[in-house]
């Protein structure tokens, strides 16, 4: 009690000298990381959460990319369940002139059976619950989909050859996609309408759903009576299953943002571990004297105790304020992106955070203080007295369990947290020495420079130890900005350079053959050349070398999949440019022999299918068997039509064919394909630049996200070079003052500080710089499987942004000693 | 009241181990004012370290208001400090954090006095800072500063009070009248005083003089008053 009260008095004061101050920011710091963290990851919690309970708007769905036949939802009615059904299918939507990519829902009335689907009366209008569909003639769009195309409630939509009325902006459907909605956003319309659209076609690209609902026992059983009849095209989903996979995804997506985390967690550590010493050092005085007037150990090291829990205490305030702030940022950029409004996730994560600051603050700063309580009492009378060093043992020992303790939440799980700690002690040493070694060469070049920077480099040199742990915080900061900016800009541009310029930017699919002279004509008419109409015929595969899909045995699951589903053919007399050939050869091109076939490597691959097998396809009640002539690698960059499967020339024929096409056109010749469209609504369109620009759009606001997150572990870097300085400014204000007292002007002494800093600061952005290349190359080759082009921009960037920030947060640091004036030399200790 | 036995003191250094005190004894009564004199290194700030049970002799013993020094704990002698003794200091040693008052209250609240405000306040007045109470000690002047360390060191109303020095760091006009300040309330409180010093106009105010050199008593000599 006694020592609350002490504890309490002058602590105002206190909160004035500089190492208290980075005490505050580093534990604020960490607080602002994890909570910003702890946010986002109760964001995606709580938006899987949500979803995962109605993806599918149902108890179960059977899904199939033909028309469920009406025999299963009669099945289902017997077993006295609800059902509806729906279709799904990507289409270019028009108000006037503009138009945009958007996915058709169509509907029956008894939609949704589980969830609820919410409505606008207008664009970002008070959003409610509506019972039922849109009704015949009318639509509910997504508020993205209104934005670009310029229309609003009460506008009419051209989908297809119909024109339908908006009557609402669709906010919410239970069977959204989860997170990226925006690549096509929603148009819900009335399965009444459908036929009338025109949109479904032979060869349409639909997917078709059964819902299914009702009591569990009997949703179960239905599920169980139909497991063996359903044919292989039909798949059934139960909510369970979709649920898992949700949460699955996102626990994995959590986990990755609180181990980065980490990094801004461990630089604050750092800080914290620097300025708490310098804390206890500073309070040695204070100490002996309260001993010499008769305080006991126990007192003592109360209210040193008192003081760091407040000043824990203060610093959580601090940081969770600076994290709600980030809060309100990161939520504008989620909720648009996830097109989801959630509700705050209130005080957990600050809570957590919290808690996690205050166990990094004891485990970092409880050693240096427990140090305090063994200062002689004779220090006041002899000023040499000091408590000895804490043991290694415990400040080590400490330390690691405080951060073991952190991980063990992240990863919870024993045999992982062994491994990261291993992993995060071998990169901390590695990176030490990296810092070491740039430290000794700085040293050693300060031969060749003036006074006032050999003074500075000297410095750098002198304090070995530290130096190279300010470049190694410092540098950490910087290499994950780096990453997150530079690198991200140069894989998306090297992406998109990989592509060829010409490129096709559109898509033609669901072509009919009477309307491929009409469509080529049409383009001749715009002056455009005419472009290469691929076919594409609707098929399933029954047999493998004479057995049946279904009983054969697959490499793994993917493969069963591929061989059940019904799959799109083609046939081709030259192989494409953008394939190759691994295995077997490919025909020649006037070859009018057996059917052959040409398979892709993966679906080779998972399916466990060889040259000279022979598969039996069954194309509208006609087979056909070819014989696997050889295996192909794609390359999807291409854009150009590409098949899984490709015949031999004439294999196809007289089969029902569709076609579909891609070409490159400009922005001005774009209104052409708005004719196409009236004059030929089954034929989709799809601007692939468009979906490019959106993708680009969306990684860029989910790094930004992220981006935030990081910006504490650079500022957490600065923290630690703040409390590096503090803890020698009594030396370099002495060290001013004397250079002063023998005569060097205020400016050498200013020049001698800052060489001292822009040398950290190249040394941290020289690690940076090479942290961050080594790892875009990485994620390059490893990842996007681009070639790693060195970049010069990112080594100016980083090593100027080095300089410069060291240099500017440094001159803050130290600028009580740069102007240190020279009669300070005459004073002894303070008061 | 306080009493050095053989009092010696070695310490170890880089040219192996050093004496700075050896086999010093004497006995002072309560109520003497003694000041301790000798060259500088003679070992005096060492001898009153050990008068006050700040540190431990090598060997001989002291004893303090009846305890023996080195039979105590480093806690055990921190409350003895509490209760009987206070120190004035060369560099004042005043908390900075605190202010004047608060100052002296911090001896009276570690003895766990009732009322540490009222009775702090009451010899601030005597010391004549009744305006500067809430001054902290970056706002002080040197003798202000001393005046406020004398007044936290009469605070307890100690049996033994140490000074070291306690005029070094200030012009011989303010040190003169610190220096009255603090014999008044030395005769006023019967308090016993051990005051190292310099000045040997300082030492002759003293009851009694004992001479240091080179860790060697050399002479115990009683005033001629
Ligand atoms: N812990 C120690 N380690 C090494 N030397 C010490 C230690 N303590 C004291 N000394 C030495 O012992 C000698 C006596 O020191 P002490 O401080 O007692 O002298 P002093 O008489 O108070 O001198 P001054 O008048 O200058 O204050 C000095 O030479 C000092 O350097
Ligand atoms: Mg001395």
């Amino acid at each position: 009690m006694k020592a609350i009260v002490f504890a309490l008095r002058g602590f105002r004061r206190e909160l004035r000298s500089g190492e208290v101050l980075v005490l505050l920011a580093a534990v604020g710091l960490a607080v602002a990381a994890l909570t910003a963290v702890g946010f986002l990851t109760d964001r995606i919690g709580k938006a899987v959460a949500r979803q995962a309970n109605e993806v599918l708007a149902a108890d179960l769905r059977l899904r199939s990319q033909e028309q469920v036949p009406e025999e299963w939802s009669e099945l289902a009615r017997e077993y006295d369940l609800a059902t509806a059904e729906t279709m799904a299918f990507p289409s270019v939507v028009f108000a006037g002139d503009t138009s945009a990519l958007a996915t058709i829902k169509v509907v029956s009335s008894s939609y949704p059976l589980r969830g609820a689907v919410r409505v606008a009366d207008t664009l970002f209008g008070e959003q409610r619950v509506v019972d039922g569909i849109p009704a015949p003639g009318d639509v509910w769009a997504d508020g993205a989909l209104l934005a670009r195309v310029g229309a609003d409630v009460g506008d009419f939509l051209a989908v297809g050859e119909l024109d339908l009325r908006v009557s609402a902006v669709l906010t919410y459907r239970p069977d959204q996609s989860i997170g990226f909605a925006s690549l096509a956003p929603s148009l819900l319309m009335n399965i009444d309408d459908i036929s009338r659209s025109g949109l479904i076609g032979e060869g349409s690209r639909v997917s078709y759903a059964l819902l299914v609902a009702g009591d569990e026992a009997a949703v179960a059983e239905f599920n169980d009576a139909i497991q063996d009849l359903l044919p292989e095209s039909i798949r059934v989903r139960s909510q369970e299953e979709s649920s898992a996979r949700a949460y699955k995804a996102a626990d994995r997506a959590q986990r990755f943002l609180s181990l980065t985390s980490i990094i801004s967690l461990l630089l604050s550590a750092v800080a914290v571990a620097m300025s708490a010493r310098r804390f206890a050092h500073r309070r040695m005085d204070t100490v002996a004297l309260m001993k010499s007037l008769g305080a006991t150990q126990g007192f003592v090291i109360s209210v040193a105790l008192v003081q760091l829990v407040l000043l824990g205490l203060l610093g959580v305030v601090a940081g969770s304020l600076v994290g709600f702030v980030a809060e309100d940022l990161l939520s504008r950029i989620l909720d648009d992106l996830m097109q989801t409004d959630l509700p705050s996730p209130g005080l957990r994560p600050v809570i957590l955070a919290s808690g996690s600051a205050l166990v990094l603050l004891l485990g970092f700063a409880l050693p240096s203080l427990l140090q305090l309580r063994n200062t002689p009492p004779l220090r006041v009378l002899r000023h040499d007295a000091m408590a000895p060093a804490p043991s290694r043992i415990l400040v080590v020992g400490m330390s690691l369990a405080a951060v073991a303790a952190l991980l063990y939440r992240s990863v919870g799980d024993i045999r992982m947290l062994v491994i990261l700690m291993g992993g995060i002690i071998v990169i901390a040493a590695a990176l030490y020495l990296a810092g070491r070694g740039l430290v000794a060469l700085i040293g050693r070049s300060r031969s060749g420079v003036g006074v006032a920077w050999r003074y500075g480099l000297a410095n750098v040199a002198r304090r070995g130890r530290d130096s190279a742990i300010q470049v190694v915080a410092f540098g950490l900061g910087l290499t994950v900005l780096l990453l997150l900016t530079l690198v991200r800009t140069d894989l998306l541009e090297g992406w998109q350079a990989t592509l060829d310029e010409d490129a096709p930017n559109h898509f033609l699919i669901n072509i009919q053959p009477h309307e491929v002279d009409s469509v080529a004509a049409l383009f001749e008419h715009n002056g455009v050349a005419a472009p290469v109409f691929t076919p594409l015929v609707r098929a399933r595969m029954t047999k493998i070398n004479e057995q049946s899909v279904k009983d054969r045995d697959y490499p793994n699951e993917d493969g069963r999949w591929l061989a059940n589903r019904e799959a799109n053919l083609s046939w081709a007399a030259e192989l494409s440019s953008s394939n190759e050939i691994l295995e077997g050869e490919w025909w020649p091109a006037d070859y009018d022999g057996p059917p052959l076939v040409s398979i892709e490597q993966d679906s080779a691959r998972n399916a466990g299918l060889a040259i000279g097998d022979k598969l039996l396809f069954v194309v509208a009640g006609l087979e056909l068997t070819a014989e696997i002539a050889s295996i192909r690698k794609i390359n999807w960059d291409s854009f150009q039509p590409n098949f899984f499967i490709v015949l031999s020339p004439g294999a196809l024929d007289g089969m029902p064919t569709t076609y579909i096409s891609s070409m490159k056109i400009e922005a001005h010749e774009q209104s052409m394909l708005i004719n196409l469209v009236r004059a030929h609504p089954s034929i989709s369109v799809i601007d692939i630049g468009a979906i490019l620009e959106q993708v680009r759009g969306i990684i860029e606001k989910a790094s930004f996200a992220v981006q935030a997150v990081f910006v504490f572990t650079l500022a957490a870097g600065i923290a630690v070079l703040f409390a590096s300085v503090q803890s020698t400014i009594d030396e370099r204000r002495f060290e001013s003052a004397m250079l002063r007292a023998l005569g060097a002007p205020r400016r050498t002494v200013f020049v001698g500080v800052m060489a001292e800093f822009a040398a950290l600061g190249l040394a941290a952005g020289i690690l940076a710089s090479a942290g961050a290349s080594v790892l875009a190359a990485i994620i390059a080759v490893q990842l996007f499987e681009l070639p790693y082009e060195f970049s010069p921009l990112l080594w100016i960037v980083g090593l100027s942004a080095g300089v410069l920030i060291v240099c500017v947060s440094g001159f803050f640091a130290a600028r009580s000693a740069i102007n240190a004036p020279p009669g300070d030399v005459l004073r002894t200790a303070a008061p | 009241m306080l009493e050095a036995h053989q009092v010696s003191k070695q310490v170890s250094s880089p040219e192996g181990s050093l004496t700075i005190l050896s086999d010093v004894s004497f006995r002072i009564l309560a109520g003497d004012s003694v000041a301790v004199v000798g060259p500088s290194g003679a070992g005096k700030s060492t001898l009153l370290a050990l008068l006050a049970g700040l540190d431990l002799p090598s060997s001989g013993h002291v004893v303090l208001n009846g305890a023996n020094l080195s039979a105590l704990d480093e806690d055990g002698r921190a409350r003895l400090r509490a209760e009987s003794v206070g120190f004035v200091f060369q560099s004042f040693h005043l908390v900075p954090s605190l202010n004047a008052l608060e100052n002296v209250m911090l001896p009276l609240e570690l003895a766990g006095h009732r009322d540490a405000r009222a009775a702090a306040r009451g010899i601030i007045e005597t010391v004549g800072l009744q305006d500067r109470w809430s001054h902290y000690p970056a706002q002080l002047s040197g003798g202000e500063k001393q005046r406020v360390a004398i007044a936290r060191a009469f605070a307890t109303e100690p049996a033994v009070l140490f000074a070291d020095e306690p005029t070094g760091n200030l012009d011989s006009r303010t040190g003169s009248n610190v220096m009255n300040l603090m014999f008044e309330l030395n005769r006023s409180s019967s308090t016993t005083l051990i005051l190292v010093t310099h000045d040997s106009s300082l030492a002759e105010r003293c009851d009694r003089i004992l001479a240091l050199d080179a860790g060697l008593l050399e002479s115990d000599s009683w005033a001629a008053r």
